[in-house]
């Protein structure tokens, strides 16, 4: 039976929660989410989460930057209306192309950064008038989150076993859906 | 844990005995607290400034930019040396919060907001001079490349002009978003800590509905350390390519290929003086001595000591350069015997002695420690890369190639009310901040505060184990929370339906608090479970088990699973409730009983 039922376990420190993190994992219960307050460093690792890759996209949206940069240079200055400006050639894009450096450059960090940001805050789900979804206010401040899943397991042991691993409260979530 | 391991040599980064809680409420402070009466003398003053500068704007504006002091031989003065001044404050901002980030200097965390704010309202002040020097301002996206009403006439690649357009949008606008970025768990922060539902409603949206997902913080990670891959060669690159506004042209003494990085390394001068400017003040207005301390003056005035050697070198190079190349054109550059002992020998000395000596006091371990020392050397160095500027600009074009055409350069009223005008609009700007954003990257100073914290040190030192310190009796307790839960979330309703506790509790936050005691000792289901006789428990009479009724307490279980926290709790709400709870120790009274 799906009970559909979450524990909401806080803790409220950084190694504890760490050290239990590794322990729900040990023991196959499974975590569906963890709040926290900063950036605690080997969470994710510990956690299972795979590496994230938007550092490849920002490599791809800058070579699309990179891209945008030569075609737009090679057609106002070269094809569209070539103009010689203090003697310097304008008859190919590749003799003109070291003026071109500086905008080509601005423009590669310019969609790299930009498309980025965008990618990161569309994946997460973060935008202007979107509602925050932390569990607890203090997950914000001093406090650890870890969302566990009930599932068919006890509570009883459940809970007790979660309070063994340092938890400092722990709430028991019903989903109406399946109650 | 050895995972928060730091040297014991290092200094703490994080004084006094910090709490993650104690920074939330540290960065909190001036933002849920009022404004006191120095902010709004400043605030004041700065406005003021700003609207004078404003009003000079529109003169020049209306009227044309003949009311600047410019003549035919000085067409460029105030206004570039201004543009040029105010770019390379923008600098510092960048430069501590990637090339720092990249590093992993962990000092940075507590100066990088501040110092991307000031970057940015620099910055915005600079692109101000272009936009008015353009004396039509209204015509500025010309110098944008779309198609145009004059065929297709496009805009010159070739200028370093038009790159500079390029270069200070990308960097102003990715600098806003690093800085945004960075913003969002510490509005979050705010968000969820203030009491007042302006403030909530506000900072919700400011935050972007941050929640702090073990994901998201993976990417937030992510995103800072490519943003400053992105970020370092790009802060490099803008005053690189200010400097080739000068160093393309034919005019001695602005056609040197030293440029680049001479500007660039005078601009992370300049720039760090700003941050210590404001940061110094700063940290005293709004209390964060415990976070910007000492040590970090130290670092910056290091980094000042050796921008402001490499900027000395350069000095030096260009007087050698301009004497040993025997032109004598070179003679009147603003780095030349010339210079020296012509017209103008006040401002190459003002240069020389500002930039170039009083920052050699740095070396000095205890005037750099020294934090009034240390705040009139930076002001000395803002003035003295103003006169830079200034120098290059001014002297370099005042004796040209044509004797008949030498000028010297009169500023206005207007050129003076401008520069005030963007000093101001600085100022108003930052003030407004200091008030409303959190002026240092709080989730970040907590990542650190383990391994830089002088408690954590002294923790550690005394070979004790650091996990579980971290645990605040301010955020640990029940009035606590739903004091934050209550305030955050006004609309919940919501109460446990076994709770008949009317005539005990009249107010809706000690419900709540109910509420989260039954979600930790369990609720009573009359359906499913049989009330226990409560009554067995020694000190328990029947008006107290009436009482425990009332508050939805029926059974051993749930008394089995109270502790001091929820003892406490039931002594606030009960009036007869005896204190010998815990003394007589009901939880483990009512274990033995359950079984």
């Amino acid at each position: 039976m799906a009970s559909g039922n979450v524990l909401h376990v806080l803790y409220n420190d950084d190694d504890i929660l760490m050290k239990a993190v590794k322990e729900l994992r040990s023991k196959h219960y499974r975590i569906i989410e963890v709040y926290t307050p900063f950036p605690v460093h080997g969470l994710d690792k510990a956690m299972g989460l795979p590496h994230t890759r938007l550092a490849i996209c920002s490599f791809i949206y800058g070579l699309i930057g990179l891209s945008v940069a030569t075609l737009m240079m090679n057609f106002i200055m070269i094809e569209d209306w070539p103009r010689n400006i203090g003697g310097k050639p304008s008859f190919s894009y590749l003799q003109n192309m070291p003026a071109f450096v500086p905008i080509m450059f601005e423009l590669t960090v310019f969609f790299a950064a930009h498309l980025m940001v965008i990618t990161f805050y569309m994946r997460s789900r973060i935008w202007p008038f979107k509602k925050a979804e932390n569990p607890d206010v203090r997950t914000t401040d001093d406090h650890f989150l870890i969302e566990v899943d009930a599932a068919d397991h006890d509570l009883d042991t459940l809970s007790k076993f979660l309070y063994d691993t340092g938890a400092s409260e722990i709430s028991l979530i019903h989903n109406e859906e399946h109650a | 844990m050895s995972s928060h391991y730091e040297a014991p040599i290092r200094e703490p980064l994080i004084l006094g005995e910090k709490s993650y809680h104690d920074i939330s409420v540290d960065v909190g402070a001036p933002i849920l607290g009022k404004a006191n009466k120095s902010w709004w003398i400043v605030f004041s003053i700065a406005l003021i400034a700003f609207l004078w500068g404003l009003g000079c704007i529109v003169y020049t504006v209306s009227t044309g930019i003949g009311v600047w002091g410019l003549n035919k031989t000085i067409g460029w003065a105030w206004d570039i040396t201004n543009f040029v001044w105010w770019v390379g404050i923008g600098h510092a901002g960048t430069l501590i919060s990637a090339v720092l980030l990249l590093f992993r200097q962990k000092w940075r965390m507590a100066i990088n907001r501040s110092a991307e704010a000031m970057t940015i309202f620099a910055v915005v002040q600079a692109g101000l001079f272009p936009i008015i020097h353009m004396g039509r301002p209204w015509l500025a996206y010309w110098v944008l490349p779309i198609p145009n009403q004059f065929g297709s006439l496009w805009v010159n690649f070739n200028s370093p002009l038009l790159w500079d357009v390029f270069a200070i949008s990308t960097y102003l606008s990715v600098s806003l978003v690093f800085w945004w970025t960075g913003l969002l768990p510490d509005f979050a922060m705010i968000r969820d800590r203030t009491k007042s539902p302006f403030q909530q409603k506000i900072y919700g949206i400011l935050s972007f509905g941050w929640s702090g997902r073990a994901k998201d913080w993976q990417r937030f990670e992510e995103v800072s350390l490519v943003l400053a891959g992105l970020a370092t060669p790009l802060v490099l690159s803008v005053h690189t390519i200010v400097s080739f506004d000068f160093a393309t042209s034919v005019v001695p003494g602005w056609h040197s290929t030293i440029f680049p990085p001479y500007f660039v390394a005078g601009a992370i001068f300049s720039g760090f003086a700003m941050v210590q400017t404001l940061l110094l003040v700063m940290r005293k207005v709004v209390n964060l001595e415990n976070y910007i301390t000492i040590v970090h003056i130290e670092f910056m005035n290091k980094v000042i000591l050796l921008t402001g050697g490499i900027v000395t070198v350069a000095y030096l190079t260009e007087y050698f350069i301009g004497w040993y190349s025997g032109v004598p054109y070179e003679n009147y550059t603003y780095l030349s015997f010339g210079a020296a002992t012509g017209p103008y020998w006040w401002a190459f000395w003002a240069l020389i002695i500002c930039n170039l000596i009083v920052p050699l006091t740095l070396w000095v371990k205890k005037w750099r420690r020294n934090i009034v020392w240390t705040f009139i050397v930076a002001l000395i160095i803002n003035i003295g890369m103003w006169f830079e500027r200034f120098d290059i600009i001014v002297i370099c074009l005042s004796k040209d190639r044509l004797a008949s055409s030498w000028s010297m350069f009169q500023p206005t009223f207007v050129d003076i009310g401008v520069f005030v005008g963007t000093i101001g609009f600085f100022f108003v700007l930052f003030l407004l901040y200091a008030r409303t954003f959190p002026v240092i990257a709080q989730a970040e100073v907590k990542s650190i505060l383990k391994s830089s914290g002088a408690r954590y040190k002294r923790i550690r030192e005394s070979g004790e184990d650091l996990a579980g310190t971290a645990a605040d009796a301010r955020t640990s307790t029940y009035a606590e929370r739903t004091n934050l839960a209550s305030a955050s979330n006004a609309a919940n309703t919501y109460h446990q339906s076994t709770v008949h506790a009317d005539a005990l509790v009249d107010t809706e936050s000690k419900k709540s608090e109910i509420d989260l005691m039954l979600a930790k000792i369990g609720t009573y289901d009359p359906a499913t479970q049989t009330a226990d006789d409560l009554k067995k428990i020694s000190g328990v009479g029947p008006v107290l088990e009436q009482k425990l009724h009332q508050l939805g307490i029926y059974t051993y279980d749930q008394v089995s699973k109270m502790t001091k926290t929820e003892y406490d709790l039931l002594d606030e709400i009960i009036d007869a409730f005896p204190g010998r709870a815990e003394r007589d120790d009901w939880a483990g009274q009512a274990q033995n009983l359950k079984q």
